[in-house]
């Protein structure tokens, strides 16, 4: 269990003020200056010891990711690209992030352009976040007028400006390629890889694009140093983590814990337990939206970090947990979330074009059972024809959840369909109707 | 240069392209729907997928870069089942309705459906079905069929340069469409049908009325105007069906321009099907022997130097060898090709001709236009003017009305005044083709069709030596025509002889009864007024301003209907060929005007094509080296002298119709009057 002096954000729901007088209170933008003297590469190397990994969802780590970012200038500049545009069903980490803690947010946009000698960032913000946005319009303006950022940010020299820009309301633009495409003003597409955003990215020029849950714990990391982060957690799972916990349980929240807690523990201290007990539960898609769900048997056990979630093919994905107990029409659910997915999809790659729509309309009478048992391994198929075939995730992400639905509750989709085949069944012979 | 293995067999390639085009170098095809060479890379059909060593998913080829050491597998399972997934994905929505498709046998998606698509659906939903758009009189849309490759899209916005389409919507229900409904405004928008590999955009104008395998195919060349691109001419039943680019990397690429495409319909309508002669007043139908008769009896006494001939923009080369020679016969010195009034001499040939080529405008790095409008005049001289801009580092300017010509280009000027400028290296362009390395120039009809014209083509000789566009292995000078007629007629001489008239001097005389005949070769683009009180005898194939005048018709054949010489704008020999028989009693034209000299008493020397083309090469010895631009000598032309300060004004006003077989054209019809609508429907605030 996280320890309270190695909370990172403390200010997560909004009791202390959000503005700078408040953050500067709580520690942020304290000295910002010296950590900048130390220079990029330190900053590199404290975040690579960190054993930081992006909270964006595919937890790629995030020292190495600015590593990639050319060293040699060639003329073109380069950015820093913040990921706002938190979609994820499930997902409302980075939301409170940014009503509470904008400044943990700016301050670490400072110190990681500074490591890729990026002199403009970027935060492209959820459209539907109007008064999240409205907070961080006015906290970067607080940050320019304080010096914090602007021609000389913390005094150190350093030209560093931040511009918000809004989405307008499309999940793909929360993939980073699509939401370079989006801030050029063009239609949200995600692009072909390579060239990576590293090589050529936003207008053309090295970008990094990172979520804002993994900036905004940044300068934590640099203050206290990378071996204080990555002593939390587990190996290769370190640090701490806002974990976002809806659906089925007593009280559901945003909470900040160590890496690999037991998801059972996750729930009953944090969200007051399941409703009507832990017996009750079905099932918990463990990552957003996206990743398969688990058991309950898997549910007594599992650990909440990246390497045991795919142990029990799943993923850790955003850490939002969605608890789902036994009154859960599971298919349903999923169907629903097979709808969100077809809606959501660019329209581009062929697989998840046409595919998310045919996952959904075969979901939507599996609801009912009007379907044949032959039905349930042509929608696996279909879903492994999607995944790993398309330009970006969003495929994947439509087929996961399937996958887990057919992988875990096969015998309730055989169950659905041999009742809706006796509801339909003529009357037998010889018997007539009154 | 990087080494890498396709299926176990290692390659070296070139470094910088990608996976799939390494593969064809290997010899190994790579299914793909959304990839084209000539446009930017999509990566969306995922047809390409192959399975790359160390990658858990297959990789597009399309769009992976080639790197050393890489292991590529085309055909391994994982590469198989990712392309039948794929085809199985493309077809649930997509109708199969090939037996009423006019893509049938000629479709990439059923080729490819034979290879990875299954015999039977396991897709039990029903079926997409979207609203057909309308993309004006030339394509039919069906998108249905469409597979969302999104190369029209990038076809529009990159070669085209008209960003009219997009892809709308999203998910399964994303949709082709133009973003305002209207037709597209483009001069090459019939190149979307070759490029889309399914049945969405088909020709309108072809719909429903052939299936490929039954058409006869004959390679030719275009001769609607100048460029002479490279045509494939499909036939069936002594009839063109209709005409598709052939690839000449040289000359058109594998684009050809609307007016190419699908002018062929003016080919059937209004043709001059058999000989007619003028009795009182009335043309009637005639005999080859009475027409002929009716010329003899007109010519018997005229002195030479009382005949006169004039040679339209389809006339083909061996025709005016033939005519000039027996013109010359005759006596006369009276012949000429230039039926616009060009102030160009026939003498030096670089004075004349597209120096640069076409595919040469690929080097260069700065053009002056001159009273040119090149996208109606030659629009794929224009691409590829577009091409090079798109390269970036090209700086366009003209001089001229003002245009849109699909790229950035500078107006520095209206006319003569601002081209003594730039000749005087007053002007800030001087320096911009000063600076340049390899600066080129193209001045059009516009600026020399008039009486100036001769002192234009001087001042743009001499900023063509001045800011250094002639050099060693460079000519940056160009001139582009209109007629697909003019360079061969130049380079046969068919130009007033010693003492001879030239077009508006054989029209004054005619007027003023100095002539006795006038042999009209396919001139339908002069003021037939000058001609009422003349004997005029027309020789071509489609009823136009000529045939109305003439007193005897003789009926030609088209450029689809012989096989026929025609040198391009840069001066490139080419050669038609007989795709389908001239109509009716209508005959090749050579042989006509060789069977008119035996009746005159004048038998010309040549019996058979092969003596005709010899006596070509003997004339002028480029027509010894067909497909080849050949470099021309450099030297003294046009006039130096006073210029008119009038404005330049662009020749071709409706690109759509400019001869009399597009001019007998329904599609272009169509095409000018939508043109026409959209042109007068413009408030000025919607540009």
């Amino acid at each position: 269990m996280l320890r309270e002096e190695d909370r990172v954000f403390t200010n997560l729901y909004g009791a202390g003020d959000w503005r700078l007088k408040g953050a500067r209170s709580r520690g942020d933008w304290d000295n910002t200056k010296d950590l900048m003297a130390k220079g990029a590469d330190w900053i590199i190397d404290e975040v690579k010891k960190s054993g930081l990994r992006g909270r964006g969802g595919a937890g790629f780590p995030t020292g190495l990711k600015w590593s990639f970012m050319p060293k040699e200038p060639d003329g073109r500049p380069h950015y820093l690209v913040v990921n706002a545009d938190e979609g994820e069903p499930g997902t409302c980490k980075d939301r409170d992030v940014l009503r509470n803690e904008p400044h943990k947010l700016l301050e670490g946009c400072l110190l990681a352009s500074l490591a890729m000698d990026a002199h403009l960032a970027y935060i492209y913000i959820r459209g539907e976040f109007h008064d999240e946005a409205e907070r961080l319009e006015a906290a970067v303006e607080e940050a320019r007028e304080a010096g914090l950022i602007g021609k000389d940010a913390c005094g150190s020299g350093f030209e560093f400006d931040i511009r918000v820009h809004r989405g307008a309301g499309a999940y793909i633009c929360g993939e980073e390629t699509a939401l370079l495409e989006s801030l050029e003003g063009r239609k949200g597409m995600p692009r072909l890889k390579p060239p990576f955003p590293a090589g050529a990215g936003l207008y053309g020029c090295p970008t990094t694009v990172n979520n804002v849950e993994s900036l905004a714990v940044v300068p934590d990391i640099l203050r206290r140093g990378g071996s204080w982060f990555s002593a939390l957690g587990r190996p290769n799972n370190a640090g701490t983590k806002i974990f976002c916990i809806s659906g089925h349980v007593n009280d559901p929240c945003n909470v900040e814990e160590e890496m690999g807690i037991p998801l059972k523990e996750l729930i009953e201290k944090h969200a007051g337990g399941v409703r009507g007990g832990w017996d009750k539960l079905l099932a918990v898609i463990p990552g957003g939206s996206s990743v398969p769900l688990i058991p309950k048997l898997v549910c007594d056990s599992v650990l909440m970090d990246f390497d045991s979630l795919v142990e029990v093919k799943s993923g850790l994905g955003t850490a939002a947990v969605i608890v789902m107990d036994k009154s859960t029409d599971i298919v349903a659910a999923i169907a629903r979330l097979s709808k969100f997915y077809k809606h959501e999809s660019c329209g581009q790659c062929t697989p998840c074009r046409e595919g998310t729509g045919w996952m959904w309309r075969v979901m939507e009478r599996l609801v009912t059972g009007d379907a044949g048992i032959k039905e349930i391994d042509l929608l696996l198929e279909v879903s492994h024809e999607i995944e790993g075939h398309t330009i970006c995730a969003l495929g994947d992400a439509a087929a996961w959840p399937v996958q887990g639905l057919i992988r875990h509750f096969r015998p309730e989709l055989e169950r659905r369909i041999e009742a809706c085949k006796t509801a339909q069944a003529p009357a037998p012979a010889g018997t007539r109707a009154a | 240069m990087p080494k890498l293995t396709i299926d176990g067999v290692e390659v070296e390639v070139e470094p910088g392209i990608t996976v799939l085009q390494a593969c064809e170098t290997a010899g190994v095809e790579i299914p793909r729907f959304c990839y084209h060479e000539r446009l930017s890379i999509a990566g969306n059909c995922r047809m390409c997928l192959v399975e790359m060593e160390k990658s858990p998913k297959p990789v597009a080829s399309c769009a992976m870069p080639v790197a050393d050491g890489m292991v590529i597998l085309t055909h391994s399972e994982m590469a198989v089942k990712a392309r039948r997934g794929v085809m199985e994905f493309l077809l649930i929505n997509h109708p199969l309705d090939c037996p009423i498709c006019d893509q049938g046998g000629e479709c990439d998606l059923q080729d490819q459906a034979l290879f990875y698509g299954f015999d039977r659906t396991r897709f039990e939903e029903p079926k997409r079905s979207v609203e057909e758009k309308d993309f004006g009189p030339l394509i039919q849309t069906f998108m249905t069929r469409c597979i969302h490759c999104t190369r029209c899209v990038r076809f529009a916005t990159e070669i085209a340069g008209v960003e009219e389409l997009g892809l709308t919507g999203r998910g399964e229900d994303v949709e082709i469409d133009t973003y305002v409904e209207k037709a597209l405004g483009s001069e090459l928008s019939g190149n979307m049908i070759d490029l889309c590999p399914v049945g969405a955009l088909t020709s309108k104008p072809y719909a429903f009325t052939a299936r490929s395998w039954e058409l006869g195919k004959t390679e030719s060349v275009d001769a609607l105007d100048a460029v002479g691109s490279a045509i494939r001419v499909d036939s069936r039943d002594g009839e063109v069906m209709r005409i598709l680019p052939r690839l000449n990397e040289a000359v058109n690429e594998e684009w050809i321009s609307d007016k190419t495409r699908f002018a062929y319909d003016g080919l059937r309508r209004q043709r001059l099907d058999r000989p007619y002669v003028r009795r009182d007043g009335k043309l009637e139908e005639a005999s080859w022997d009475e027409a002929f008769a009716a010329i003899a009896g007109q010519l018997e006494d005229a002195p030479g130097q009382r005949i006169a001939a004039i040679a339209g923009d389809l006339a083909d080369c061996e025709s005016m060898l033939a005519l000039k020679d027996l013109m010359a016969a005759l006596g006369s010195a009276n012949t000429d090709c230039r039926q616009d009034g060009a102030r160009i001499e026939a003498g030096r040939r670089a004075g004349y001709i597209f120096n640069t080529t076409i595919a040469g405008i690929e080097q260069a790095d700065a053009c002056l236009l001159i009273g040119t409008n090149a996208r109606f005049e030659a629009p794929l001289i224009n691409a590829r003017l577009r091409k090079r801009y798109l390269a970036g580092g090209f700086s366009v300017g003209f001089v001229g009305p003002e245009v849109d010509l699909t790229y950035r280009a500078e107006r520095l000027g209206a006319g003569p005044k601002t081209l003594g400028e730039i000749a005087e290296g007053e002007h800030p362009f001087a320096r911009v083709l000063d600076h340049a390395s390899h600066p080129m120039l193209i001045i059009g009809q516009g600026a020399l069709a008039r009486p100036d014209g001769a002192q234009v083509l001087a001042t743009a000789r001499a900023i063509a030596e001045e800011t250094g566009m002639i050099a060693d292995g460079w000519n940056g000078f160009n001139v582009l025509h209109l007629a697909a007629a003019r360079v061969g007629g130049l380079d046969i001489g068919f130009v007033p002889g010693e003492g001879g008239l030239d077009v508006a001097a054989i029209l004054e005389a005619a007027s003023s009864g100095g002539l006795d005949a006038v042999y009209l070769l396919g001139a339908d683009e002069i003021d037939m007024a000058g001609l009422a009180d003349t004997f005029v005898i027309y020789q071509g194939h489609n009823g136009d301003a000529g045939a109305e005048a003439a007193d005897v018709i003789l009926p030609g054949a088209a450029y689809t209907e012989k096989d026929a010489t025609y040198v391009n704008t840069e001066g490139r020999v080419q050669y038609t060929r007989l795709a389908v028989f001239p109509p009716g009693e209508a005959r090749e034209d050579w042989k006509i005007v060789r069977a008119l000299s035996g009746v005159l008493g004048q038998t010309l020397a040549y019996d058979d094509i092969g003596a005709l083309r010899a006596r070509m090469a003997e004339v002028n010895r480029i027509f010894a080296a067909p497909d080849e631009a050949q470099p021309a000598e450099w030297g003294a032309f046009g006039t130096p002298g006073e210029m008119d300060p009038a404005p330049f004004a662009y020749p071709v006003e409706n690109f759509y119709m400019t001869d009399p077989i597009t001019r007998a054209s329904v599609t272009m019809a169509k095409c000018t009057e939508l043109a026409r609508s959209v042109n007068k429907d413009k408030t000025g605030t919607d540009g």
